[in-house]
This record gives structure tokens, sequence and C-alpha cells, in this order.
């Protein structure tokens, strides 16, 4: 560095307003810099804070399709979970059956044991489930086994003739059904 | 430099560990002869700026992908859903455009003050290096959007590379990884802007800083560029206000801009357009212009030799301009050239756009592109579809493909093996397992699995012999 012959103007003889000055700008470049990662924050956030994806309607047939079941009927029904940017298209199956009142009704087919995809075994008129064998009735009564309830009915409305179904996820293991995000 | 540190406490603690009292009072007290002024604002102002482009930067990397099938989704997502994402991006974007301005100031004032004389041709000489490399940061940035005039304007702006004689070619095939614009060319040009010129950047800064501490501040027009004589005032507090100032008044500039006119993204690249017309950004459309007067067997002249002259003209200055005179009056012929050029720059910009609008093609082209865009902004966003259900779809064209697929669910195969057999904890996948056996075996397989199998869980398959043709189709198809 060149020599330069140094004075300051507001030297140590004036260290009162120096430090008030340097306190000064010290809180206002704080509250700058924190007013300025308020956005920052709020961007990090975004996916946690956001709402999670809402409940879809999916479509499972055409109600004419379901006026005369005899038996349950197995359908697949496409569902799309957002994950961030991108959307993912799964397909799980549902059967469409009756309840004691005729009621045309869509139940879940995952066990609610441990989460095995329950058939309907047509040559005992039951749903049986592969893993272990926990059985349920036509209109998903527990009728056996180890599962803690009766299959899962999923909710149902009919819109211009189709049949559409809320897929939903449900707490296995558990005696009351309980939804799952 | 300062003998009164405190003796005692966190901070004397501190201070004898690190020496940050000494460092502090050596950044703070840097003398500048002759006193603050507003015109030395700019270099801090850079720094600034650079800072808040990292910052922004390394947030938006938290949803950006760098892969041509989703980069334009990602910036998608960030503009339209993110909370603050169109701001953070316009903050970034608008940052790119103050640095070049900003960049512009600072040369012309170290120009017209002369303050590259006496002893400093390496603080000139990193500065030409940051003005280089910040205009690769506009350039490897602009296209990661991976919009329309994101992909049109960089084909074209590669594609100047091979006029170069000799390593023109080998050049663009390396900066776009390959001879075609792709999602190579999107990750080279990520790694570039994120990793590699960053880096460079951070080192030239500290080299610029350095040399210019080491040379010290050149002061006003009529200080000694070697042996400074004026009276000199510490860069605190009096310089570090105005710096604090400018900060403050770029931080709002750039909030205002990025709150009321938001960065737009255009539709996602489509390489089979033959109709878009690329245009730069605003600081690359003199150069962009100026290379329109260029072609054929005399385009060497325009695209190499006098950019060449220019750039070494530029570089060389310190080393050829030894005079101590700072007084622009007094230096005719450089300032001449120096004016005549940023003259001649501007002069180009505003001929592009008189001739983009005296062409009604182009104008009405131009004009199309705009209103694509803004259709596109006002557009829901539209996640992207992905998962194996999509090639699932593409595959269950076969009718015997579609009946297996129905058996595997029927069966309830994929309790265990998985939707599409992806596999679940309970059993392996099956994707790909028509590579390993073929279809007799495949069938032996189901009828009677192995005592492996059998351990694991498997029940032995007992299907008509159509039904199984159609089972072992469906696995065969699993990719």
């Amino acid at each position: 560095m060149p020599h330069v012959e140094y004075i300051p103007e507001v030297g140590r003889n004036k260290n009162g307003r120096r430090s008030f000055l340097a306190g000064l700008l010290a809180a206002g470049g704080a509250t700058v810099g924190a007013l300025l990662t308020i956005p920052l924050v709020r961007f990090t956030l975004h996916p946690i804070l956001a709402r999670t994806t809402e409940k879809s309607w999916s479509d499972v047939g055409s109600v004419d399709e379901f006026q005369n079941l005899d038996a349950p009927v197995k359908k697949l029904v496409t569902i799309e979970q957002r994950d961030g940017w991108r959307k993912i298209a799964l397909q799980k199956p549902v059967y469409v059956s009756k309840d004691a009142q005729g009621q045309v009704i869509v139940l879940s087919a995952v066990c609610t044991h441990l989460g095995c995809t329950v058939p309907w075994v047509e040559k005992e008129k039951k749903f049986i489930c592969p893993c272990h064998l926990g059985n349920f009735s036509a209109d998903g009564k527990l009728l056996g086994g180890p599962p803690p309830r009766d299959m899962d009915r999923l909710e149902t409305k009919v819109e211009g003739g189709v049949l559409k179904t809320q897929y939903q996820f449900f707490r296995q293991l558990v005696r009351d059904k309980e939804e799952l995000a | 430099m300062n003998e009164e540190a405190p003796k005692s406490g966190f901070r004397a603690w501190l201070d004898r560990r690190t020496g940050l009292d000494s460092l502090l009072h050596h950044a703070l007290d840097e003398p500048i002869p002759g006193g603050a002024k507003i015109a030395y604002v700019f270099g801090s102002g850079l720094l600034f700026l650079f800072l808040s482009q990292i910052i922004t930067g390394v947030f938006l990397a938290m949803y950006y992908v760098p892969a041509a099938d989703h980069a334009h989704t990602t910036v998608s997502y960030i503009t339209k859903e993110v909370t603050g994402g169109s701001f953070l991006r316009s903050i970034h974007a608008y940052g790119s455009s103050a640095i070049i301005i900003v960049l512009l100031l600072h040369l012309i004032q170290t120009f017209f003050y002369g303050s590259y004389k006496g002893r400093r041709e390496l603080v000139w000489l990193a500065g030409c290096v940051l003005l280089t490399l910040m205009l690769g940061m506009a350039f490897t940035g602009y296209l990661l959007p991976w919009d329309q005039k994101a992909y049109f304007a960089t084909t074209v702006g590669t594609n100047i590379l091979s006029e170069i004689p000799w390593i023109g070619n080998p050049l663009k095939r390396l900066l776009r990884g390959g001879t075609e614009m792709g999602t190579l060319t999107l990750s080279r040009f990520f790694v570039l802007h994120v990793f590699l010129i960053p880096a460079c950047i951070f080192a030239f800064i500290a080299t610029h800083v350095y040399a210019f501490r080491k040379a010290g501040a050149a002061g006003p027009l009529s200080e000694d560029p070697v042996t400074p004589k004026l009276k000199a005032e510490g860069f605190y507090p009096k310089q570090l206000v105005m710096d604090m100032g400018f900060a403050m008044l770029i931080i709002v500039a750039l909030g205002v801009c990025a709150y009321l006119w938001p960065t737009e993204l255009g539709p996602k690249a489509d390489p089979s357009d033959t109709q878009f017309l690329p245009r730069p950004e605003w600081y690359y459309i003199p150069v962009f212009q100026y290379l329109k007067y260029w072609h054929g067997s005399t385009s060497v002249i325009g695209i190499l030799i006098i950019p060449a002259i220019v750039g070494l003209l530029l570089v060389g200055l310190p080393f050829y301009d030894r005079s101590l005179e700072r007084r622009p009056w007094k230096r005719p012929v450089s300032v001449g050239l120096f004016t005549a050029t940023l003259i001649a720059l501007g002069a180009l910009g505003i001929a592009s756009h008189r001739e983009d609008m005296r062409n009604p093609g182009v104008a009405a082209q131009l004009e199309k592109q705009q209103a694509e865009t803004a259709e596109f902004m006002t557009a829901k966003f539209e996640p992207e579809l992905s998962g194996s259900f999509v090639a699932q779809n593409a595959t269950s064209l076969n009718p015997d493909v579609t009946k297996g697929k129905a058996l595997f669910e029927g069966q309830s195969c994929n309790a265990c093996h998985g939707d599409n057999g992806i596999g679940t904890a309970a059993a392996p996948k099956l994707t790909g397992v028509g590579e390993k056996y073929d279809s007799s075996k495949l069938e032996s397989l189901l009828r009677k699995p192995t005592e492996k199998m059998t351990a694991g869980g498997m029940p032995a398959v007992g299907l008509k012999n159509d039904e199984m043709k159609a089972l072992v189709a469906y696995l065969q198809s699993l990719k």
C-alpha cells in the first residue's frame, strides 16, 4: 500500500459518535437482512405449508354396469398423486358391490390387516386375502381371520351416469377406519 | 493499526483467536484519498449484487432440475406455484441485468477517472476477467428455463462459435455435449452456471480486491495515482454509508421490478418449431445486431478479428497507456475510442430494435411469440405426469398383455409384486423378468415355483393354458 498520511475524520476522540453510528448501521443492516429473508423462508416452506393434495374423484364405470350385480366386481381406478412438480398416476383395484339394502358400494381392495390386495373368490363367495386368509362377505363385512375391521368403504357419487369414487388410503391394524393423508 | 482493542471479554477472546478486529479495521479504515464519493459505490454494489445472485440462485436450485424433460416444468412450478417463487426468480433474472448495468457504470467510472493508472494493471486485468465471467453467467443462465426463447437464443449463440476457424466446431460440440442442442447441453450450462464460473468469479473477486487494496484507492482526478498527496479519509463511515445506500437502492429497484413486472416464462422449448425468432437478452442485442453485418468469407474479420482487437485494446489498456495523466480531456484518443465504442454499441441496439419493428413479418412473429408467452403465463401449472403407469399404457396394445394384466391383478400377484410388477418389500420386482427367462421357463416357474420362491411365499399358479399364456405375455411386457 502506498504511504498515505491517514488522518481519520472521525477519530478516537469521537469514539462515542463513531460507535453510535456503527450500532445504527449494524441494526439497520440486520433489519434489512431479516426482511430480505422473509421471501426466502416462505419459498423454502412452500411444500410444507401448501395444502396437501386435494381428494379427487376417479371414474369407476357406468352406473348401468352395476345395476344387476350378483357378486362383487373388480374395477381399476386411476388416481393421481401430486409429488411437487410431478403427478404420479397409479391404478388401484376397488370392488363394486351391494350392501344389505341393495345400495351400490365401492370397497377398497386393500386388506385392513397388513395391506395385501384382497381378491373375490367366486367359489367360496367370499373375499379371501391371500396373505393371511382374512375373509370378508360380499359387502365387505369381516367374517374371520386376523383383520381388525371390515373392508374399507370408499365415498361414492354418481355424475352423468358414471359411478365415481374418492380413492383413499386407511390405516391398517386398527379397529376404526382412519384416513391417511 | 489499532492499539485500543478491548482487553477482556468475549470479543477480546475472539479477537485473540481470530484477529477479527484487526481484519475489520483493515477493511473499514481503508484510506480513500480525497474522501468518500458517490462515484466509488459501483464496486461494492457489484459485490452486493453477486451475493444476491448466489443466495437467490441457491434457493432456486431447491426446486430446479437441470434436464431437458423436467427443467421447464420445474421453472414453471417455481413461477406459478411455489410461494414467492415468481418473485425470487424475478429478483435473480433482474439481478443479472443489474449486474451488467452496474458493471458498465463501474467500467465507465474507472475509465474516465483514469483509475487504472499507476501500478494497477492487475486490478484492471482481474476486472476484465470478471466482466467476461459475468457475461458467461448471463449466457449460461439464459438457457436454464428451457423455454422457446432460451432454447433458440442459445442455439444461435452457440452456432456463432462455429464461425471461428479451426477450433470453432469442436468448441461448439464441446459446449453442447454433441452436435445438437439437447439435455446434455442443459447439464453443461448448468454446471458452468452454478459451479465452474462462480468458482472462477470468487477467485477473481479475491484477486481484484486484493490487488486493489495493495495499490490503494485511486482517489479523484486531481490525485497522483502512484504517490497520493490528498488528505485521506477512512472507508468508514462515509463511504460505507454511501455503499450501503447504493445497495439499498439496488434492493428496492430489484424488488419493485420483480413485484410489478415479474419475469415471464414462455412455452416449453420445441426444437421442431421453424418459425421462432430468437432474440437475446437486451445486453447481448448490440452483439447480435453487429453479427448480422458479417457474412461469408469476410465473416472471420467481423466475428474474430475485430472483437479480438477491441478485446486486446481494452485488456491491454494499463500496459500501453502508461502516462500518469488522469484528466479525460487530456487523453482524447483513449477517451474518444472508448466513448465511440459505447455509442456504437448503443446504436447497434437501437438499429436492431428498429429493424425488427420495420419488418412487418418479423414484428408480427415477435408479437405472436409475446402473445404465446402471455398465454402460457396465464395457464394453470400443469404437473408432469410420471410413473410406470405411463409406460404401461403404451405397451398394452397386445390383447394377451391386457388380459395378462387383468389376471395379474385378479390373482392378486400385485399384492406382493406391486402394481405393474414394480416390486414391494414382500416380493421382488418382475420388471425385466422376460429378458431373464423365456416364456416356457416362466410358465414352468409359475406352475411349479422353486423351493426358494415357495419359501418366500410364492404360491403355485394353476391357470388354464390360454390364461397362462396371457399372464406370461404380460410378465414379458414388464420393462
